[in-house]
């Protein structure tokens, strides 16, 4: 059958399963467009390339489906480059399908002519150029087994606008993906494995590092398994939240710069970590000369890059984490531990104390309170997309995931203006979820503009603004470590209620702590999307904190006020 | 100063991929050279990076998960053999042209072109030997040079060859 290059991408898009693509278009995708508007596939219109890649982003981080973002060539294609890089810092599958000029015009300078695959190669995990379209169904292909496989990724493909115009023939059964024979390396041989189940069998003080890859692998049974085996501790890195049910009693939270202070204290403690799926972030281990200097160490990764890269380990299972799990737990002896659960608890203190619900109400409106009273509202159960900052980690330590993929954030290039395109990429991927998007005041203004694709997709976003009139995070540095020299970080808004309203949304404004729950409980009850913009307290700080470079166990800590912390010094 | 030899699609932008990967990781590249291989879609590189074990492990493991790249393989602790070529231009009249030639024949190296004023020496051996006949040399006048970089291979039955079995079948992957 002859099809055009446009029609040949539609209709493979259409076999790999794709029904919902985040795009933009502009003259060297027309081709396509014009091939899309034939085809069974959804456009959802972005307002701005950058919103395209989020939300491509979002839908794969909320069902480990490849996501499909769409944009033109030259400022289209930049545009995507920022949420290209979010997706790669976070292995998160997406492919973007970017408009090129024609062929003959390559290298010329042509009007919006850029070399994309030369900008984007550092932060793809591979990008190509196709120029002829009989190449188009096979490169997107492989482009979706490149981005899904192994450690997932983003992959971009230029196509030029002649090989979108051109006819050839299109048969599925023959665009097979011939993707490079490349060597396959031994995952780990047998001395490597014993030596960690010896390990994990002597231990008297181990702990789990759980990540991000437990997800993406769907090793969650065999993790639950694996942990329940050993009554290993479970600490939690920020994109691992909810690999493992924070209602699990070993479940400890979250690690790091802003990790409860007794899961900091536990790694520091150990005698053996046990990473699954994470990478040794310097945001998770603070000074690596310092860090969890008696505990030997098991790294369980599918990526070999990144074996010893931060942190020397004992013993390293390269591998896909279910299948590694799945080979150790027949393995593990039973063990109870409890001198190490105990010696926890002691450092956990009085956990009662973090039930802030139970405070008295001073008349100040935390953040925390409202992110707690969303997880009491929503019942823990719903998809929770946040930006970057201060709302970031206080959405990390108040709101308990139970689920998988309920938490969207943007760990490892921290990219604010996130939330918002994202948490509609995720409602797309999971139409029936309640989805929330948690967003400071600063993040909301970079992609704002995406409320009007709220608007004409009619879906239901919910949106809650934490709004402290600052750019709180790094307002919170200045204070630490800048002696309170807030220079660029007060921060004018709209009225964010005004705004909505603006784009025929509805807007909530809330200042009081007794108006949170029940607003949230509107905003769920309401068929469209409502978005309430809490004014909080103003100069309010995370803790505890990990100053950058300091030792995980150097933690500061909140001082006397109404949000008192559980955890005591050990 | 660690030794590398990778396997690589012999197409356009792969060598673009490989440099801009050692520079993302901050690795200093002493020399790279490319050239053919039997398989004419595959090319063979020798990188000679700045670097110590740990980073070679990283840009080894870091090319291997480039879609383009068969195999990389730090060879530096092997037993192996490198060889640099050099094509050296060396300033020669009547009374210094016998001097030079006796030189040469210690560091067995080969006129291959004489002008009046001029020989072209080409020489080949490891690095240390073609420093050596530029040591010599340098005092005569060295007028230009042209160097080839490292080329590496394991010695004998430790063999380094294309993965050679088909790409995985994947015709049945969906999202």
């Amino acid at each position: 059958m002859k099809l055009t290059g446009a029609e040949i991408l539609c209709q493979t898009l259409e076999q790999l399963g794709v029904t919902d693509i985040f795009g933009y278009p502009g003259g060297a995708i027309l081709p396509v467009y014009d091939a899309l508007g034939k085809s069974k596939l959804h456009h959802v219109l972005v307002r701005h390339e950058q919103g395209a890649t989020h939300m491509a982003d979002g839908y794969a981080r909320a069902s480990g489906r490849v996501g499909v973002a769409m944009a033109t060539s030259g400022p289209g294609a930049t545009n995507m480059v920022t949420g290209i890089a979010t997706a790669m810092l976070d292995s998160s599958p997406v492919v973007c399908i970017t408009g090129q000029v024609g062929s003959k015009l390559l290298g010329s300078d042509a009007f919006q002519e850029v070399d994309i695959t030369g900008i984007t190669m550092p932060i793809t995990k591979h990008n190509v150029v196709v120029s002829r379209a009989e190449d188009i169904a096979r490169t997107v292909r492989e482009a979706f087994l490149i981005a899904k496989s192994g450690r997932p990724g983003p992959v971009l493909v230029d196509i030029t606008k002649d090989a979108q115009q051109a006819s050839a023939e299109f048969d599925w059964e023959k665009c097979v993906p011939k993707l490079p024979a490349k060597r396959k390396r031994a995952s780990y041989d047998k001395a490597e494995f014993d030596r960690a189940i010896e390990l994990l069998n002597a231990a008297k003080r181990p702990l789990i590092l759980a990540g991000h890859g437990i997800m993406i692998s769907g090793a969650m049974k065999a993790f639950a398994e694996f942990v329940h085996a050993g009554h290993f501790p479970v600490a939690m890195t920020l994109l691992g939240i909810g690999a493992f049910p924070a209602n699990d009693p070993l479940n400890l939270g979250m690690m790091g710069m802003h990790g409860e202070a007794w899961v900091n204290h536990a790694i520091q403690e150990a005698d053996l970590l046990i990473a699954v799926g994470m990478r040794f972030d310097d945001r998770v281990t603070g000074d690596l000369r310092t860090y969890a200097k008696s505990a030997k160490k098991i790294h369980i990764e599918i990526d070999r890059a990144e074996i010893n890269k931060n942190v020397k380990v004992d013993a390293a299972l390269v591998g896909d984490a279910r299948e590694v799990l799945e080979a150790l737990n027949p393995h593990m002896e039973k063990k109870a531990r409890p001198d190490w659960h105990a010696r926890i608890a002691e450092m956990k203190g009085d956990s009662a104390v973090r039930d802030i619900q139970s405070l008295p109400d001073f008349g100040h409106l935390y953040a925390a309170h409202v992110i707690n009273d969303l997880w009491k509202e929503t019942n823990g159960e719903a998809i929770v997309v946040t930006d970057v900052g201060q709302h970031q980690m206080w959405e990390a330590q108040y709101y308990r995931h139970n689920k998988p993929r309920t938490l969207v954030t943007s760990g490892g290039l921290g990219t604010m203006g996130f939330a918002l395109p994202a948490a509609i990429g995720a409602k797309f991927a999971r139409p029936d979820a309640d989805v929330w998007v948690v967003v400071g005041d600063g993040g909301f203004q970079m992609t704002m503009c995406e409320l009007a694709t709220i608007v004409q997709e009619k879906i239901k976003v919910n949106i809650a603004i934490i709004n402290n009139g600052f750019l709180g995070m790094v307002r919170q540095w200045q204070e630490f470590f800048y002696d309170k020299r807030y220079v660029a970080t007060p921060l004018v808004a709209p009225d964010f209620a005004a705004l909505a309203n603006a784009f025929g949304i509805r807007g909530e404004r809330i200042t009081t702590r007794a108006d949170v729950a029940p607003t949230i409980r509107s905003a769920r009850e309401s068929k469209e999307s409502v978005l309430i913009d809490f004014r909080v307290e103003q100069e309010d700080s995370v803790y505890p904190m990990v100053p950058a470079g300091a030792s995980l166990h150097e933690m500061i800590r909140r001082p006397n006020n109404p949000l008192v912390e559980t955890s005591t010094e050990p | 100063m660690q030794t590398l030899v990778a396997y690589v699609e012999n197409k356009p932008g792969v060598l673009n991929r490989v440099s801009s990967l050692a520079r993302r990781l901050a690795i200093n590249i002493d020399s790279l050279t490319v050239g053919p291989t039997e398989n004419e879609e595959i090319a063979r590189m020798t990188i000679v990076a700045h670097t110590d074990a740990k980073g070679a492990h990283r840009l080894e493991a870091s090319l291997e998960k480039l879609v383009d790249v068969l195999l990389a393989e730090n060879i530096s602790e092997r037993s192996l053999l490198e060889r640099d070529l050099a094509l050296i231009k060396v300033a020669a009249d009547q009374q210094s042209r016998p001097h030079l030639m006796d030189l040469l024949k210690v560091f067995r190296g080969r006129v291959v072109d004489v002008a009046p004023d001029s020989l072209i020496v080409e020489v080949s051996g490891t690095v240390d030997k073609i420093d050596g006949l530029l040591e010599v040399l340098r005092p005569y006048g060295v007028l230009e040079m042209a160097r080839t970089g490292r080329i590496a291979m394991t010695r004998g039955g430790d063999l380094l060859q294309p993965p050679s079995e088909a790409a995985e079948p994947a015709a049945t992957i969906k999202t």
